[in-house]
C-alpha cells in the first residue's frame, strides 16, 4: 500500500520539467502561438528524445511500456509551461492503435509515431457530443461527415478518426475528399481543426475494422490527460501568483503580506492539493483495469475543470492589473485551462455521465 | 502506486467488517442520548477488547496494547464508514488529553487517568479559548499563583464543550506573569468538581449547549496537577493541537456522509419524482462526490508520508481548511434535497428524517470551521508555512 510517485517516475518528470524549463521559454511559446512550426517543430524533437512517445508504446513494440500515470506526470509537466505540443493526441493515437490495431497496424504505426515521422490528429470529439450535426460515418464509399475541434490538427500526418459507431479509422491528411479546416481558438499553445469527409478513403483501425470499446477507453485517456494538464497550469500559475505577490510592492509592503492577497495564494493551494492526489488516483486506476476507473476519471475531469477555472481566475487577479496584460503571458495559462474545461466534455456533462455509470440517472 | 492491500490487512479487513457485521446491534443510536450511556460505555469498551478502539494504547493503560500500524487504523476507520456504525470515541479525552498524558505525564497521571478516560467513564473538557484569547490563544489571562502546595486559578474559559458533563478539565493558565506570552503558560489538569468552578450553558445556533463558559475563582489545585513544567504548557497543548486539525477532517466521514445523501436522494420524492431525478441535486451531488474522493486520495496520500516517515507537506496542511467546508456543503446540499422538511427541528417532531442530523450538522459544522483553528488562520499557515509568503508585519506599537 503506497500512495506515492516512484523515484524513478519523480526523476522523469523532473527531467521533462527541466528540458522544458530550458526550452520552452515564455518567448517560444508567444512565437509559437503565433504559428510558428518551426518553433513547434523543434520542441517537439527534443520532447521525443526524452522518450515521451515510448511511454505507452508496449516493450514489445520497442516502447518503454509504462502507463498512464507516467503519461500523466508529462502531461503536468506539459501543462505547466503552457507547451505547444500536443501529447494528449499522441497519447489518445497509441491508445487506439494498442486497444484496436492489428500487429501489423501496430509495428508500423507506433515505429513511425515514436521516430517523430507521423504525427496524428485526433477526431474523437463526436463520441463524446455531437454539435451542428457533426459525425462522421463509415462506408465502402468511404468516411462522409465532419469532426470538429480535431486535436493536434495543424501538425497532423495523419488523422484517427472516430466514426458514430464507434469505429476508428486512420485517414492520411492528403487523401482525397478531406479537407482540414483551422478552427482558431482562445488557446493558440494547441491547435484545433475540423476535418470534413466526402467518400474519404480510410484503414480501419483493429481486424475486420472492429475496434471495440476503444473509443470509450480513448475517451478516458483524453479526459485523464486534459485534467493533468490542468493540474500542471494550475500549479504554475499559482507558484506565478506566490512569487509574484512576494515581489510586487503597495503601501511600502509587498502584497503577499497582506491576509486578503496570502488567502487566495492559500484558497488555491488548498485546491490543488486534493485534486492532485485525484488525478493520481485515477491515473492508477485505470493502469489497473479498475471497474471503479471510469467513474474516479469523471470526477478528475469535472472537478479538475472547476479547480483550474478558479485558479486561473484567481492567480490573474493576484496579478493586478499587470495580470490582464498580453506582458506577462499569463493568459496563456488561464486559456489552456479554458479549453480543457470544454474539451471531450464540460464538468456539467461529465458529472451527469458520472451520475449514471452509478446507476443514478 | 500500489494501493493493493497485502494477504494481511486483507484477513485484518476481513475479521474487522464481520465484527462489525455480528455485533451492529449492539452500537449506540443518536437516540441513546448522553454521554455515558450505558450503551455507548459498552460498545467503546467492546470494541478496545477487540482492538478497534484505542488500539495501539498500552494495554496497562486501558488501551488494547497493538503496534502502531497506520494501515490497520485506516481500515478500521474505513469498515466504520461503509456500515455507517458509530466509530470508538473520539472525545477529547481520548484523542487530546491521552495523548499528551502519554508522551508527558508522569506514570502517576497515566494511571490514573487514561483508562477511564478510553472507556467513557471519565469525560474531560478542554480549557483553551477565553473571551480574550481565541485565533491569538498564547494571550490567554487566566492565571495561576502558587500557594503553598496549590495552583490558585482565577479567571474565565469559552467555548468549552461537555463542561456540563465533564468530570475533569484540561486548562491551559497563565502561571509566569512576567514570562513572554507563549512561555508563561502551563498546562494543568483538575477535577470539575473543585470548588469554585461554575458552569454556565453558552447556548449555540444550534439551540443546544454544545459549548459553556467556565469561570474560575479561587480554584486550588494541587501543584501534582501539572502536565510538563510549568512555563511548557504551550507546547505541551500544540503537540495535541496539531491533532485535533487533523480529527476535524477525516476523509471517511465525508464519504459517509456523502453515501447517506446519495440513499437519501433515491429514496425521498417530490411530486413522485426521486429527488436524486432532479439535475440540479444530481450534479451538486457529483461535484462534492469529486471534492469527497479528491480529499479521500489526500489521505492516502498523507498516510503513505506518515508511513515513510517523511513529512505530507501541502498535503497536509490543507486537511483541516477543506475537510471542515466539505463537510458543511455536504449537510447544505442534504437540507436542500429534504426542502422543507429540512427545516423541522426537535427530537419528536413528526416528518423528521435521519434524526435531524443534517440540520443540526449544517449548523455544528460551522463552528468547526471556524473552531480549532479558524479557516483564517489556517489559511495564514497555508499561506506562511506551505507557500513560505512573508508574515503579516506587526504594527507600530501604539
Amino acid at each position: 500500500m503506497e500512495f506515492a510517485l516512484s523515484d524513478d517516475q519523480k526523476m522523469f518528470q523532473s527531467s521533462i520539467q527541466a528540458y522544458l524549463a530550458d526550452s520552452a521559454p515564455l518567448d517560444l511559446i508567444r512565437t509559437a502561438a503565433d504559428g510558428s512550426h518551426d518553433t513547434a517543430a523543434a520542441l517537439k524533437a527534443g520532447l521525443l528524445d526524452l522518450g515521451l512517445a515510448h511511454i505507452l508504446v508496449p516493450k514489445s513494440h520497442g516502447g518503454l511500456g509504462l502507463g498512464l500515470l507516467d503519461s500523466v506526470l508529462a502531461q503536468e509537466a506539459l501543462g505547466g509551461v503552457v507547451a505547444p505540443y500536443d501529447f494528449t493526441a499522441l497519447a489518445l493515437a497509441i491508445t487506439g492503435l494498442r486497444l484496436a490495431g492489428t500487429e501489423q497496424q501496430k509495428t508500423e504505426w507506433f515505429f513511425g509515431l515514436t521516430t517523430g515521422d507521423v504525427e496524428f490528429g485526433v477526431a474523437l470529439t463526436e463520441h463524446v457530443g455531437v454539435r451542428e450535426n457533426a459525425g462522421v460515418m463509415a462506408s465502402s464509399d468511404g468516411l462522409n461527415g465532419k469532426s470538429l475541434f480535431v486535436l493536434n490538427a495543424a501538425a497532423a500526418t495523419h488523422f484517427m478518426v472516430c466514426d458514430r459507431a464507434g469505429g476508428l479509422h486512420i485517414v492520411e491528411r492528403d487523401a482525397a475528399g478531406l479537407d482540414v479546416n483551422t478552427l482558431d481558438t482562445i488557446d493558440r499553445t494547441r491547435n484545433f481543426g475540423e476535418l470534413v469527409f466526402d467518400n474519404t478513403p480510410s484503414i480501419p483501425l483493429g481486424p475486420e475494422g472492429k475496434s471495440g470499446d476503444a473509443a470509450d477507453r480513448m475517451v478516458s485517456v483524453g479526459r485523464l490527460l486534459l485534467a493533468a494538464d490542468t493540474l500542471g497550469a494550475s500549479q504554475s500559475m499559482l507558484d506565478k501568483a506566490v512569487a509574484y505577490a512576494g515581489e510586487r510592492k503597495q503601501f511600502n509592503r509587498v502584497i503577499g503580506s497582506f491576509q486578503s492577497v496570502k488567502h487566495l495564494c492559500a484558497d488555491m493551494a488548498a485546491q490543488i492539493e486534493p485534486a492532485r492526489s485525484l488525478v493520481w488516483h485515477a491515473a492508477y486506476l485505470l493502469d489497473e483495469q479498475s471497474d471503479e476507473a471510469s467513474l474516479l476519471i469523471c470526477l478528475a475531469k469535472s472537478h479538475l475543470a472547476e479547480t483550474g477555472t478558479h485558479i486561473a481566475r484567481t492567480a490573474t487577479e493576484v496579478h493586478g492589473g499587470m495580470g490582464f496584460t498580453d506582458l506577462l503571458g499569463l493568459h496563456y495559462w488561464f486559456k489552456r485551462i479554458g479549453a480543457n474545461r470544454q474539451l471531450l466534455g464540460s464538468p456539467e456533462a461529465v458529472r451527469s455521465e458520472a451520475a449514471r455509470l452509478q446507476g443514478w440517472v | 502506486m500500489d494501493l493493493r492491500l497485502s494477504e494481511e490487512y486483507e484477513i485484518f479487513r476481513r475479521d474487522v467488517a464481520s465484527f462489525l457485521d455480528a455485533n451492529q446491534d449492539y452500537a449506540p443510536t443518536p437516540d441513546d442520548r448522553g454521554l455515558k450511556h450505558p450503551k455507548r460505555i459498552a460498545w467503546q469498551k467492546k470494541l478496545i477488547e477487540n482492538g478497534l478502539a484505542a488500539r495501539t494504547i498500552p494495554a496497562e493503560y486501558g488501551g488494547y496494547g497493538a503496534e502502531p500500524d497506520i494501515l490497520k487504523s485506516r481500515i478500521i476507520a474505513e469498515e466504520f464508514a461503509r456500515t455507517g456504525l458509530p466509530k470508538g470515541s473520539a472525545n477529547q479525552g481520548v484523542s487530546m488529553l491521552v495523548p499528551t498524558l502519554l508522551e508527558l505525564g508522569t506514570e502517576a497521571q497515566k494511571q490514573a487517568y487514561i483508562k477511564p478516560t478510553l472507556h467513557g467513564e471519565m469525560i474531560w473538557c478542554q480549557g483553551y479559548s477565553e473571551p480574550g484569547a481565541g485565533s491569538d490563544l498564547a494571550s490567554l489571562s487566566t492565571r495561576a499563583h502558587i500557594d503553598g502546595d496549590d495552583y490558585v486559578i482565577n479567571g474565565q474559559k469559552i467555548w468549552t464543550s461537555t463542561a456540563k458533563q465533564a468530570d475533569m478539565i484540561f486548562c491551559l493558565v497563565r502561571t509566569e506573569p512576567d514570562a513572554k506570552k507563549h512561555h508563561g503558560i502551563s498546562y494543568l489538569i483538575f477535577s470539575m468538581d473543585t470548588p469554585g468552578i461554575e458552569v454556565r450553558p453558552l447556548v449555540d445556533m444550534t439551540m443546544m449547549a454544545n459549548f459553556n463558559e467556565v469561570f474560575f475563582t479561587d480554584v486550588r489545585v494541587p501543584k501534582s496537577q501539572i502536565v510538563g513544567k510549568a512555563g511548557a504548557g504551550w507546547q505541551v497543548a500544540n503537540a495535541t493541537l496539531t491533532h485535533e486539525r487533523g480529527m476535524l477532517g477525516d476523509p471517511n466521514a465525508a464519504k459517509a456522509r456523502l453515501l447517506a445523501i446519495a440513499t437519501l436522494m433515491q429514496t425521498e420524492t417530490i411530486n413522485g419524482e426521486r429527488l436524486i431525478d432532479n439535475p440540479g441535486f444530481r450534479d451538486r451531488l457529483v461535484a462534492l462526490q469529486a471534492q469527497v474522493y479528491a480529499m479521500q486520495a489526500n489521505g492516502l496520500r498523507v498516510m503513505t508520508s506518515k508511513i515513510q516517515g517523511e513529512s505530507a507537506g501541502m498535503a497536509g496542511l490543507i486537511v483541516k481548511l477543506l475537510g471542515c467546508e466539505l463537510n458543511h456543503e455536504l449537510a447544505r446540499l442534504a437540507i436542500d434535497a429534504m426542502g422543507e422538511f429540512g427545516l423541522l427541528y426537535g427530537q419528536n417532531t413528526p416528518y423528521l428524517r435521519d434524526f435531524g442530523l443534517w440540520q443540526q450538522r449544517y449548523m455544528y459544522d460551522l463552528g468547526l470551521i471556524i473552531g480549532g483553528g479558524t479557516a483564517q488562520i489556517q489559511k495564514n499557515i497555508i499561506a506562511e508555512r506551505g507557500l513560505g509568503m512573508p508574515r503579516e508585519p506587526k504594527p507600530a506599537a501604539v
